[in-house]
């Protein structure tokens, strides 16, 4: 427990109350202005490719803790769960695969040059106010290159302070408690400054025992007599995690700006995968991240607007194996970010805009690992785009260029070592996205997409000790998408509004980085870019609004994708081609869907989820030793809000995996049965 | 209203469609084995079959075991879940060992920290050795000795985590000593009233090639002390006795720029007195013909070089730089197991192909031409020949059936 208490934490915390007090201080006598209460959203004809969004009440209602739990309720998503609140979450989009997913926190993306990933897990949804995905990128030209870089994105917008009519400070207290011993209070502080400056904190601990109990069963295929049926409490799935955040949020006249700090520290424990004779692992994993970044965007002229973003990021990670049977590994692992954004938009005619931004960043990576150098990369960033309204036909087209230059130190290698840098790598990709709608009345577009982007290889890809390959290439994906959208909204009737949203994509990852056997040692592994992979898919999603009673209000959405995620790798041996060609990529089901359903009656609201992911195998040779079988989930809760004086409070009673039912994600990693939450909220 | 009425038909015909395609869960079944007739049935006189090993990938429980069956020439996959249905989680995690002594099959399943004892002729299991992060097993008289990465459980801020060599009653299948040696021992061989021991140091080396191990441990079998060192090379792996008692060691290398190595251990000297110009992943030797292959990374062209040799253990020589004729050779991505069939000299190779995916099982005829293939399990790895029963020998654990005399 020390850990959170330790000086450096101490002080963090005292370094945002107090800037928060001395803000406050000098906020009296400055103007008037109403702070603007919704932040500006895009425009809904600007959506050349409408985004896949939940947000606010409906976000509320999912029983989900973190980000990740949330996003499986998108179409065309894939989460790998290695189960229970400490377990890695990670998301694929279309099956292209993590890496190729930028994920955005309040406007900025969260890097990992380490490895990739982001650990969709250790964001917790408690002051996620929105999440929305886009296929390709943002239909938004005026951003900064970065939001051009990735296959797929999806953005996490925190909630931003907003006060009700002679109000100047908000409390939100929270507390969720329920199975594996979990322990979640927070709290936000909401406080106006000046009428056009706001500061906002927000603070979260979570603990769990990470406790559960999982289930191995198996029939025999012909008795159908079971051949063993085993229940074991998981292990070492312990975790403690404190997250403090803090804000500055401001406007000006044609503009806006803010700035803002995250930090977190977690010590968690790693369960391990379930293998026979092995009851208990004692690997941790410590990690602590902390980002400061400051946003600013104006008009500076009526038909120039002008955005500038700046992060920097301190990432550590360590890694214990304490497990004296095994090899001793006390590894840690740390990583700087600085990032700086330019974007410019200019309206060459009412209805034509043209956007150039640069983006610059730079990471590092070092490391106690034995062999390990230390790399540093510069990244360029240039985009240009155009966006172009004909009423009827909308387009939009962007070219992004990359430009990556990475240097070594000599880390820990020995002096005969023969480290050297990765090349230089130049990299031009283009997007083009295109919308029509037919009908002046009726709110129907169809849509089509084409993306070319690429992921970087990894820190790890390019000089982890022993596996990396600093001759790898950049992992390409091709992207054709073709949809469309209706919406329509009904009166005199039960239902409400009614909207459905569908596609279908053919894509290419190509130059897939894989890990190829290497040698016979024990660092077994060599990364190359030999994978090739086609998907060929459908995302649908509908929703519908419906009020069947005066004081009755339902919401319903319901999502479906088929995928189909073929390996084709090539390899010498006709034979061993033969195992994987054609075969569906492992975890990636052929069907997945999702529905959600609400009901909200008077201040009592009941909601009720389900997710289906179908049949999968776990690896590309889809023989019935890697077969896994279909999962679903059906959640619910109950909401009851009330006051306490004029104060907002809410109870909420929540039931996971009602039929606990025993299934895994990923092979070896059960998720638990059937489980409980209780939140309690309390507003002044 | 024409529009969404349309479209909500294509919807809901949709959702029908999907909804009658996509399955429910059911009970998970166990898997049971599946017979591949190779052909090539024929009359049995020295062994019946072979067991065949899979190491599967860490963390993915996925070892199992196959049986090749000479007589009919049928290959069996996947039995050990078959013979024993009520064993949870099966076989284990990463096999890495496959023995059989006397009546007993032993699979050492490194990542289960346990060794299966099961019975040589069904694979039924008779029980389990734990013995954390074993590596491989060989038997002398009524006993098992097993190494082990696992270090001393011991708190100190020093610590050095050298492995052991574990003795085994192979009667009552209970630990009876243990042995410290070097960090990381590998491959033992018993001879000459020595068990001699592979140190690798293959934890410690990464990064640094003076941090590997380079000795071989000379255990004394009556005090099961560590008796002396023999110096060989870094990171060792392999260790073969041949028909006079000398030994043949394998290095490793440090997968970069120092080789992997084959040396000569002179029984009467008890040093290096030869260096053989081949790398060793594996091998396996047959009477005097020990055939190696390797398989190491290079850094100038970015692939897997592997080579095959067969060394005269008489000669010291290389004989033949290829055992494999008929071109299959450049098909196998990583060869991984070996075995050379006494009598007949068929060659079994397998490869191991991206170890996440199944691998192959090849045959070749003595002069190195391909009989068949067949798919195995994960990694397929490890052999253990099945002898012919013999009507007269009733095999039980005292008695030897695979001791080799050596004449002094």
């Amino acid at each position: 427990m020390d850990l959170f208490f330790d000086k450096r934490l101490l002080t963090v915390v005292l370094l945002l109350i107090l800037c928060g007090l001395a803000l406050q201080a000098q906020s009296e006598n400055d103007s008037v202005r109403q702070l603007r209460e919704v932040v500006v959203t895009a425009k809904s004809y600007k959506e050349v490719i409408p985004a896949q969004k939940l947000s606010g009440k409906e976000l509320e209602s999912l029983n989900s803790f973190s980000v990740a739990d949330a996003i499986r309720y998108f179409a065309g998503v894939q989460i790998k769960d290695y189960g229970g609140i400490g377990g890695l979450k990670t998301v694929n989009i279309r099956s292209m695969g993590t890496n190729h997913m930028g994920v955005f926190y309040d406007g900025i993306q969260l890097g990992n040059a380490q490895n990739g990933q982001i650990d969709l897990g250790k964001f917790s949804l408690e002051n996620i106010e929105e999440i929305s995905l886009y296929n390709g990128q943002k239909s938004e030209i005026f951003q900064p290159a970065k939001d051009f870089g990735s296959a797929g994105t999806i953005y996490l917008r925190s909630r931003s302070p907003r006060f009700e009519k002679d109000k100047n400070i908000n409390l939100k207290f929270n507390f969720k408690t329920g199975s594996f011993h979990l322990v979640n209070p927070s709290l936000l502080w909401e406080q106006k400054i000046k009428a056009n400056t706001a500061f906002t904190f927000n603070s979260e601990y979570i603990y769990s025992s990470g406790k559960y109990k999982y289930r191995y069963k198996r029939v025999h295929p012909s008795t159908h007599k079971t051949v063993y049926d085993t229940t074991a409490v998981r292990a070492n799935g312990d975790i403690h995690a404190l997250r403090l955040e803090s804000g500055l949020y401001g406007t000006m006249e044609d503009g806006k700006w803010n700035v803002k700090t995250y930090f977190y520290n977690s010590e968690r424990g790693i369960p391990g995968a379930i293998v026979n004779n092995v009851w208990k692992r004692s690997q941790r994993q410590w990690d602590r991240n902390f980002f400061t970044q400051a946003s600013w965007q104006k008009t500076i002229f009526p038909k120039l607007e002008t955005q500038v973003n700046a992060k920097y990021a301190n990432d550590y990670m360590r890694y214990l194996n304490p497990d004296t049977t095994l090899m001793y590994l006390d590894n840690t692992f740390n990583q700087q970010e600085i990032y700086l954004s330019l974007a410019n938009k200019y309206a060459v005619l009412k209805n034509w805009d043209v956007s150039l931004s640069a983006d610059l960043q730079w990471n590092t990576l070092t490391s106690n690992l034995a062999g390990f150098v230390f790399p540093n990369r510069l990244t360029a960033l240039i985009a240009v785009a155009s966006a172009l309204d004909l009423g009827k036909v909308k387009m939009q087209g962007s070219v992004l260029g990359t430009f990556v230059n990475e240097k070594i130190k000599i880390g820990n290698t020995a002096v005969t070592g023969n480290a050297q840098s990765a090349p230089d790598k130049q990299e031009f990709t283009p997007a083009f996205f295109v919308s029509y709608k037919p009908f002046r009345t009726a709110d129907f577009n169809v849509h089509a997409f084409y993306k070319n982007i690429f992921r970087m290889p990894t820190f790890n890809d390019l000089y982890y000790t022993d596996i990396g390959n600093v001759n790898l290439k950049p992992e390409f994906t091709h992207q054709y998408d073709v949809g469309f959208q209706y919406t329509k909204a009904l009166k005199n009737s039960i239902f409400r509004q009614w909207q459905i949203q569908a596609d279908g994509y053919f894509n290419q990852v190509t130059n897939k980085i894989i890990a190829v056997p290497k040698g016979s040692g024990m660092y077994r592994w060599m990364m190359m870019n030999l994978g090739y992979v086609e998907i060929r898919g459908m995302d649908i999603s509908t929703s519908a609004s419906l009020q069947p009673a005066e004081n009755l209000i339902a919401n319903v959405k319901l999502t479906y994708t088929y995928q189909q995620a073929q390996d084709f790798t090539p390899d010498a041996s006709p034979e061993l081609q033969a195992m994987t060609w054609g075969g569906q990529i492992p975890y990636i089901p052929w069907h997945n869907g999702s529905a959600i359903a609400s009901f909200q009656y008077k201040t009592l609201t009941l909601n009720y989820s389900f997710i289906y992911v179908g049949e999968r195998y776990h690896n590309s040779a889809n023989i019935p030793e890697n077969y896994e079988q279909p999962w679903y989930t059906h959640d619910m809760n109950i909401v009851k809000n009330f006051k306490i004086k004029s104060n907002r409070a809410k109870i909420s009673l929540e039931i996971n995996n009602i039929f606990s039912q025993d299934y895994e994600v990923v092979l070896n990693y059960p998720m638990p049965k059937r489980n409980y939450k209780l939140i309690l909220s309390f507003e002044v | 209203m024409m529009f969404p009425k349309k479209i909500r038909f294509y919807f809901f015909t949709t959702i029908i469609v999907a909804v009658s395609v996509i399955g429910c869960r059911g009970d998970v079944e166990m898997h049971l084995s599946e017979t591949i007739e190779l052909g090539y049935p024929r009359e049995v006189t020295d062994a019946v079959g072979f067991y065949l090993l899979n190491e599967g990938n860490m963390g993915s429980n996925k070892s199992t075991l196959d049986y090749m069956d000479f007589s009919t020439g049928n290959y069996k996959r996947n039995i050990y879940a078959e013979v024993n249905p009520m064993v949870p989680k099966e076989l284990g995690d990463v096999g890495n060992d496959l023995q059989i002594y006397g009546n007993k099959l032993y699979a050492v399943i490194n990542c289960s920290n346990k060794i299966e004892v099961m019975e040589a002729r069904t694979a039924k299991r008779i029980g389990q050795i734990d013995i954390p992060n074993c590596r491989y097993i060989r038997f002398l008289g009524k006993y098992a000795y097993v190494t082990s990465y696992a270090g001393p459980v011991e708190v100190n801020p020093n610590y050095t985590q050298k492995g052991f060599v574990a003795k085994i009653d192979t009667a009552t299948l209970q630990e009876v000593d243990r042995c410290i040696v070097g960090f990381q021992p590998d491959e033992l061989a018993i001879v000459n009233g020595k068990i001699y021991v592979t140190n690798s140091g293959g934890y410690m080396g990464a990064g640094n090639l003076k941090n590997y191990e380079r000795t071989v441990s000379v255990i004394d079998l009556n005090t099961f002390k560590e008796e002396k060192r023999i110096d060989v090379d870094y990171n060792l792996h392999r260790i073969r006795a041949d028909q006079r008692g000398n030994l043949w060691v394998g290095s490793r290398g440090d997968y970069k720029g120092h080789p992997s190595r084959l040396y000569f251990i002179d029984r009467k000297q008890q040093r290096v007195t030869d260096t053989i110009p081949t790398g060793v992943s594996n091998m396996y030797l047959s009477g005097d013909s020990l055939y190696v292959y390797s398989v190491e990374w290079s850094h100038i062209t970015n692939t897997n070089e592997i080579t095959y040799a067969i060394v005269n253990t008489l000669t010291r020589k290389i004989e033949s730089r290829n055992f494999i004729s008929d071109g299959t050779d450049k098909l196998i991505k990583i060869p991984y197991g070996i075995l050379v069939e006494p009598k007949t000299k068929d060659i079994y190779v397998t490869d191991a192909g991206n170890y996440v995916s199944p691998g192959l099982l090849y045959c070749f005829d003595k002069d190195g031409k391909k009989k068949w293939s067949v798919r195995t399990g994960d990694i397929p790895a490890h052999f253990a020949l099945l002898p012919i029963e013999k009507q007269d020998t009733i095999p039980t654990d005292t008695v030897q059936t695979n001791k080799i005399i050596y004449k002094n």
